[in-house]
Formats: C-alpha cells, sequence, structure tokens
C-alpha cells in the first residue's frame, strides 16, 4: 500500500495535476480572503472558505478523473493487480494519495486565521474546526471522483460525471424543494430509491433470487407502513435527501458555527461507502 | 507448480477459454502457441490473478490464486502483452517501485533492481522517462518488471513482439539463462520461436488444449502417414515398373518435369522406411536416382492442421480423447 501511495503522491506533483490543483484552491481562497477578511473586516475565516467551495466542484474531479481510468486504459492495472497485493490496499493506497494533496491547501489555509489574528480580534477555534470539515467535505468528493473513475476508461468522462455530481450535490438544496410532500408519494419514492438500490444489486451480483427477495420484502414493508400510519412518509422523501445535502453540513459551522456531530459521522460513512463501491467494481470488472 | 484445471472463461455469450486443463512442471520453458484470439491472453491473466474464471481453478505452488491471491501471486512474475509501464517514471523508479509492491525487503530492494537492470541490459538508459524509450526499451523494462525478485514463475505474453531481430536473441537467450532456476511460460503465435526456445509446447485454439508435447514428438504426430520424395532421371511409366516391386507402397503421385527427370511422392502403407528398397530397385535398372528424401510433417503443418482443422480432422480427435485420458500428465 505504501508503495502504491508513495507513486501516486509522486505522479500528482510530477504530471502537474497536483501543484495546479493545490495553486488553484489556493489562489481562489486567497481572492475570497482579501475581499471579505482583509478588505471588508470581517473576523471569521470560515466565511471565505465558504466560497471556496465552489472550487471544489471543479478542482476535485481534476483530480480523481485519472486515478483509475488511466490505469485501466494504459494496462498498468495490470501490474497493480498481479502484484502480491490486496485490492483493498490498492485503494486506499489511491485514495489517501489524493487525500494528501489535499491536505497541503487545507494546511496553508491554517495560516490565514493568524493573519486575522495580527489585525485583531479572530475566531480561532470555530475557523480552526470548519478548515477540518472542509478539507473532511473534500475527502468525501474525492471517494465519489475516486468511485465515478472507477467506472470508466476515459478520464475526460470521469472528469464531467464526477463534476455533474458534485454540481447536483451543491444545488442539492434548491432541488429538494420541488419534492412532494404528501405520505402517498413518500411510498412512492421509497419504492423507487429501494428499486434503484435493488438493480445495482442485481447488476453487481447477477443473482435474481436475492435481488428479487429484496425488493418485496422492501415492498412489503412499505405498503403494510403505510396501511398502519401513514404519517411517517410524509416529508420523508426531503428528509432522507436532505441529508444528500453534504455541504450543509459545512455551512452550518461557517454560517452559524454549530458544528454538527452526526454531520461528521455521516462524512465518514460516505467515504467508507464509496472506497467499498470502488473495490467492488474493480472486483466485478475482473469476472465480467 | 501450477495446476489448472476445468478453465471456462466467458465473455457474455463468448466462450474465450473452453475446459482447459494442464499442469507445468519445475524448470522447463513452457510454450502457448495459438493464433490470434486463441485465449492464450485470457488464460495468462487468469493464471496471474488479473482475471477470474468462470469456472475452474488455478493453483500455484498449492495456492489457489482466487482464494489465496497474495500468497500466490508472490510466485509469479508477470509480463502482460502491453508492458503495464508508468510513462511519467524513469526506468529506475519503475523498477523501484515494481520492487516495493512485491514486498522485496528495503534491504535488498537496490541490489535486485540493478541485478535486472544488467540482466535486461537497461543500465543506459536507467535515469530516462519511460515515455522516451523506443518500444524495445519498453518490452525490456516490463520485462525487468516481471523478472524482479526472480519469482518461482515467470509468465510473459509475447515477449518478442515489437523488437528488433537482434533483441530477439537477446530476449530468447535471457529466457533460457532464466529457465535454469525457474519455469518460464511465454506465449506466441510465432512459431518458428516457440520451437526454438521452449521445452514443451502446448497448441491453443479457441480455447481448447488441442496438443501439447516436446516440439519433437509433435512432429511426429502425423508419422503414421508417411510420404517419400523422390526424383529420378526416367520416364513416368519407366519409374512405374521400377517401383512396381515393392510392395509397402499404396499410392504414387508422378510430375514429369522440363528436364527429362521425373518427381514421384510415394506414400507408404505402414509407417515402415522403405527408402533402402527404393534406392536398390533404381540401382539395380540402372537408373540415377537423384533424390531420395522422407518428408517429415514439419511443425507449421501441424499447427495449420490443428488450429484450423473444423474439429472433424482425425489428429485432433485422436489427441483430444489422449488429452482426457492423461491430462494431468503433461
Amino acid at each position: 500500500m505504501l508503495a502504491i501511495y508513495k507513486r501516486e503522491l509522486k505522479s500528482y506533483f510530477q504530471s502537474m495535476i497536483g501543484c495546479v490543483f493545490v495553486a488553484f484552491l489556493v489562489a481562489f481562497t486567497g481572492i475570497y480572503f482579501m475581499a471579505y477578511n482583509l478588505n471588508a473586516g470581517y473576523p471569521y475565516f470560515s466565511y471565505t472558505l465558504s466560497g471556496s467551495l465552489l472550487v471544489f466542484i471543479v478542482g476535485i474531479p481534476l483530480l480523481t478523473m485519472r486515478s483509475f481510468s488511466e490505469e485501466r486504459k494504459n494496462k498498468t492495472d495490470q501490474l497493480l493487480l498481479t502484484a502480491p497485493v490486496g485490492l483493498p490496499q490498492v485503494v486506499l493506497g489511491k485514495y489517501l494519495a489524493m487525500v494528501s494533496v489535499l491536505a497541503a491547501p487545507n494546511i496553508i489555509f491554517c495560516l490565514f486565521p493568524l493573519i486575522i489574528k495580527l489585525q485583531g480580534i479572530s475566531y480561532l477555534k470555530v475557523d480552526y474546526i470548519s478548515i477540518g470539515v472542509f478539507f473532511l467535505l473534500g475527502c468525501v468528493y474525492i471517494a465519489i471522483g475516486m468511485f465515478l473513475s472507477s467506472l470508466t476508461e476515459s478520464q475526460i468522462i470521469a472528469f464531467i460525471t464526477a463534476f455533474g455530481v458534485l454540481l447536483v450535490l451543491y444545488l442539492w438544496d434548491g432541488i429538494l424543494s420541488f419534492l412532494p410532500s404528501s405520505a402517498s408519494s413518500g411510498v412512492v419514492g421509497i419504492i423507487i430509491l429501494l428499486t434503484i438500490a435493488v438493480a445495482y444489486i442485481q447488476q453487481m451480483t447477477g443473482n435474481w433470487l436475492i435481488s428479487g427477495g429484496i425488493e418485496l420484502i422492501g415492498i412489503a414493508a412499505c405498503v403494510i407502513t403505510y396501511v398502519m400510519k401513514s404519517s411517517l412518509f410524509e416529508n420523508i422523501l426531503t428528509k432522507i435527501l436532505g441529508k444528500l445535502a453534504l455541504a450543509n453540513v459545512f455551512m452550518d459551522i461557517t454560517s452559524n458555527s454549530i458544528v454538527d456531530v452526526s454531520g461528521i459521522i455521516l462524512y465518514l460513512s460516505i467515504i467508507a461507502v464509496f472506497i467499498f463501491l470502488t473495490v467492488q467494481t474493480i472486483q466485478r470488472r475482473r469476472w465480467s | 507448480m501450477i495446476e489448472v484445471k476445468n478453465l471456462v472463461k466467458k465473455y457474455g455469450n463468448h466462450l474465450a477459454i473452453d475446459n482447459l486443463s494442464f499442469k507445468i512442471e519445475k524448470g522447463k520453458i513452457y510454450g502457448f502457441l495459438g493464433p490470434n484470439g486463441a485465449g492464450k491472453s485470457t488464460t495468462m491473466n487468469i493464471m496471474t490473478g488479473y482475471l477470474g474464471a468462470t469456472k475452474g481453478e488455478v493453483l500455484i505452488n498449492g495456492h489457489d490464486i482466487l482464494k489465496e491471491p497474495r500468497e500466490a501471486k508472490k510466485y509469479i512474475g508477470y509480463l502482460p502483452e502491453l508492458p503495464p509501464l508508468y510513462m511519467e517514471m524513469t526506468v529506475l523508479e519503475y523498477l523501484d517501485f515494481a520492487a516495493e509492491l512485491k514486498g522485496i525487503p528495503k534491504g535488498q530492494r537496490k541490489s535486485s533492481v540493478e541485478e535486472v537492470l544488467e540482466l535486461v541490459k537497461l543500465t543506459d538508459v536507467r535515469g530516462r522517462l519511460i515515455r522516451n524509450l523506443s518500444k524495445g526499451y519498453r518490452q525490456r523494462a516490463g520485462l525487468a518488471q516481471a523478472i524482479l525478485g526472480f519469482p518461482d514463475i515467470v509468465i510473459l505474453d509475447e515477449p518478442t513482439v515489437g523488437l528488433d531481430p537482434k533483441q530477439i536473441i537477446e530476449i530468447r537467450e535471457l529466457i533460457r539463462k532464466l529457465a535454469k532456476d525457474h519455469t518460464v511460460i511465454l506465449s506466441s503465435h510465432i512459431l518458428a520461436e516457440v520451437k526454438e526456445v521452449c521445452d514443451y509446447i502446448m497448441i491453443i485454439a479457441k480455447g481448447r488444449l488441442v496438443a501439447s508435447d516436446t516440439p519433437d514428438n509433435l512432429e511426429h504426430l502425423m508419422d503414421d502417414a508417411k510420404f517419400i520424395e523422390i526424383q529420378a532421371k526416367a520416364e513416368p511409366s519407366r519409374i512405374k515398373e521400377i517401383l512396381e516391386p515393392i510392395q509397402e507402397i499404396s499410392s504414387v503421385k508422378m510430375e514429369e518435369r522440363e528436364d527429362g527427370t521425373t518427381f514421384a511422392t510415394l506414400e507408404t502403407k505402414e509407417n515402415t522406411d522403405i527408402r533402402e528398397k527404393v534406392f536398390f530397385a533404381f540401382a539395380d535398372q540402372k537408373c540415377p536416382l537423384l533424390l531420395l528424401n522422407t518428408n517429415n510433417v514439419s511443425l507449421e503443418e501441424i499447427f495449420l492442421e490443428l488450429t484450423q482443422g473444423d474439429g472433424e480432422s482425425k489428429l485432433l480427435l485422436s489427441k483430444r480423447e489422449g488429452d482426457e485420458t492423461d491430462a494431468g500428465d503433461l
């Protein structure tokens, strides 16, 4: 794992992508910092970071697009997969290398609150927590981007899909307001979500018995709960899908100084899920 | 060493490998021979754990490649069809990475990389980016990666493709050197190469093992129908007269040449050598015999017969019957 990690990290900085990413993020944050904190005199650096969030949407796909698609295209994955190294280690090595690239600008960000402190009042605790959560949110985005990269051989497609997914996540709050809130539409929505999940399971396992069974049991459970207590389904879609507005956890810190621990747990679990899915996708391809 | 049992690989509806079984023993050079698309690369990819098989199993020194991949992969060095090279690295960086990936202990890494560089003659270009190397050097870098740490089994998928004749000879020598204490498996669709290098040939066609034997034995496969070619200075009718007393001859095909000689192909009934009889028959009649030659079937013909036959070919059938009974007995 260490070998892959070192090689990846080196290649990010040799191939310029890493440098461009760091420069891009630091430059944009610098502009926001100058505008909000230096010119306008606002003492929270966390507010500046919330502006830089938009840079993630372009920057992270740039970082993740080549992770697996390039290996597959150049057939270098044959070296990794035939070496005496487990597949989870390969994926983790690559993931940690990308996380390390992301850590570089975040370490630079740690200087900004100190600059504010030099000028007078500062809120170091909020600022540092927000840098930490900002970094964690980036890690979530990297996990998603890495998964999308493992699905394709083309870096361009990997970039565009990751960009699209991150953009939708960014705009999620606005999209959410269009969802219906009645109980009956809640049931339908849940069943649709269930079917999508089952379709994925079916595609990965190829086992009709398991996927069909899950689908049937799920539908039965939904219908029975609906008949027993329909109020449970009111607003359920907004509640569940609202969790997908990942940036909200970060925004709570920057705008209200509220740290939502459950949100951080959500981040960590999404990272784990997407690393798992990446391993599964690569594993699955060996059998297709 | 390696045991492949009833391997089947399907790509959708396409059957790439059809019930392949064989055993590979230590210290020999094995050659996979077959036309393009016969399933050579797929077999190698499954043996090295890059692909999963639809059915069947591969045991490397007793370790199943799917169930205990880390143990099994330690014994294998693999050069795929396209060398898996990182273009942005130098040769030295690449081999250092490969050494670490293969789990060669830190203290030995440097010396084993140096040794391999020396062996494949890459020392001069060690500091250059792989991107800037020619095809031959890239192939050698891939080869260096495969033999790094000297694993017990070295699997090479078309190792000489894209090399110039001098490099081909060098690589062949290297393979022979390796085979002294390693098992080497290589694939090729070039007959001469396999015949030259390998101790044992496995001919694969349409995902099936159609023949497997030493190159010499393979050439004798079609011996039961033996032909003798002669050329004599006489009319066809005279030759027919001379040959009449020899009873072993089952049929004669004759062709008159412009220089007054006749070229004839004699087919014998059984696998008997009638050259002496033919010689004395012509000598007695004072008819000059210009050429007398047994026409052994070449490996080329066997290869064509085995790989292009529609499955009805006599040789194919008899050999496959044999395979079923002694599949583990290569």
